[in-house]
């Protein structure tokens, strides 16, 4: 969440709850709702590193509020972060190495546990699709990122075959 | 208790032309209860296209039994299948076959008609299937007009119009792009809650994953039969983990 906090920040200043509604109004339904103490822990931490600096600006009738600001090294390491190329997930999960390794074991056969995984597959597909057809049209950014969802669970059931053909 | 939809019993199917027998289906039970939605999966030469035509009809068994309905249906004639394939049975392909010299509208209400509904009947399905597929203004041109994935969205709506008692269906989206597939999976949602009994062939993980049961073949075997479990959860956040 650090650099996520810190690109919101780099739009504008903000304080840690207008942060927590600029995730929920930017990702949609699409990020899991942000915890407010999570949100100061990292901001804390954050200005600890000197990526973003806190000033305190004063309200009428109410306590001081810290507003955050993202400063010019928090700059830096957010070009870093947007320039590098994004590691993808891991192909070598733990299913596969249970495969490979859980019958030399005598524990589990490899159709069972391809069988097991397909249904837990089509499964979590079945809940995507249930998601998807009752996430509105307007939040584009939760779609899209159901879609990618939906993409990465065909290619592992497609390697899922893959493996019924070469293995079991 | 109902008939099943659709049953079979040992099912084999050997294609004896080449210069070694091949063993494609090598004695299938299935059991299709009526409303069912079943996804047949499996790699490639697994036997998933032989025993789906095999259950249309469209290609013979070597042995074993077929059953539609309660009716014993690999024992007919060739015609008498023939017509109980037209009552009962809904056939979509990968390539869609339709008929060059007729209307889009027509070429769907052609099975309600020989199944024996109303000319009336026929055109009010016809209508209802072609608006939910977007297909409502295609109605009056020659399928030749139309893009392939509008093409075989036509043939899915085809197959759907005589409300047959099984829809089978061999790749059915395998021409699609994903938008076109967000319709097919919407229409194949809908009628599946309206009791439509889906049979279908299927390497797309979004069409599986509306299906209740998933049969996988391999080497012309059942390998695995079972209800695919749903959870009901919540937001797009909380399933799809943004790490």
């Amino acid at each position: 969440m650090r650099l996520h906090l810190l690109a919101l920040l780099a739009k504008e200043p903000a304080h840690g709850y207008e942060l927590k509604q600029a995730l929920e109004q930017t990702f949609g339904s699409a990020y899991p709702s942000p915890n407010i103490g999570q949100i100061y822990v990292t901001l804390g931490r954050l200005e600890k590193d000197g990526l973003v600096r806190a000033v305190d600006v004063e309200q009428s009738n109410r306590p001081n509020k810290k507003v955050y600001y993202c400063t010019a090294k928090g700059r830096d390491v957010l070009t870093l972060w947007a320039d590098e190329p994004t590691e993808g997930p891991r192909v070598r999960d733990e299913f596969f190495m249970k495969l490979v390794l859980a019958p030399l074991t005598g524990i589990a056969d490899r159709m069972a546990l391809i069988n097991r995984q397909r249904r837990h597959y089509l499964s979590l597909m079945g809940d995507l699709n249930d998601l998807m057809a009752r996430t509105p049209p307007e939040d584009r950014v939760a779609l899209l990122l159901i879609e990618g969802a939906m993409l990465h669970l065909q290619a592992d059931l497609d390697w899922l075959e893959r493996c019924q053909e070469d293995l079991a | 208790m109902s008939d099943p939809a659709l049953k079979a019993v040992n099912l084999v199917k050997v294609y004896s032309g080449g210069a070694v027998p091949v063993h494609a289906v090598r004695g299938v039970d299935l059991q299709v209860e009526p409303g069912e939605f079943i996804a047949v999966m499996g790699p490639s030469g697994s036997g998933k296209s032989t025993l789906v035509h095999m259950l249309g009809g469209l290609d013979t068994r070597t042995s074993g039994e077929i059953w539609i309905d309660g009716t014993r249906a690999d024992t007919l004639s060739e015609s008498a299948w023939a017509l109980l394939r037209r009552k009962k049975i809904g056939f979509v392909f990968q390539f869609f076959n339709l008929v060059a010299s007729m209307t889009v509208a027509d070429n769907v209400e052609l099975p309600a008609l020989l199944g024996g509904a109303s000319p009336r009947e026929a055109r009010e399905r016809s209508r209802h299937l072609l608006g939910a597929l977007n297909l409502a203004d295609r109605a009056d041109a020659p399928p030749a007009r139309l893009s392939g994935g509008e093409q075989q969205r036509v043939a899915l709506a085809r197959a759907l119009a005589n409300k047959p008692s099984v829809l089978l269906a061999d790749e059915p989206t395998g021409n699609l792009d994903s938008r076109n597939t967000r319709d097919v999976l919407r229409l194949l949602g809908e009628v599946h809650r309206d009791g439509q009994t889906i049979v279908m062939v299927t390497h797309d993980a979004r069409v599986a994953g509306l299906a209740d049961r998933v049969v996988a073949l391999h080497d012309g075997e059942v390998v695995d039969d079972g209800r695919i479990t749903r959870r009901r959860t919540g937001t797009a956040g909380a399933v799809i983990d943004l790490r």
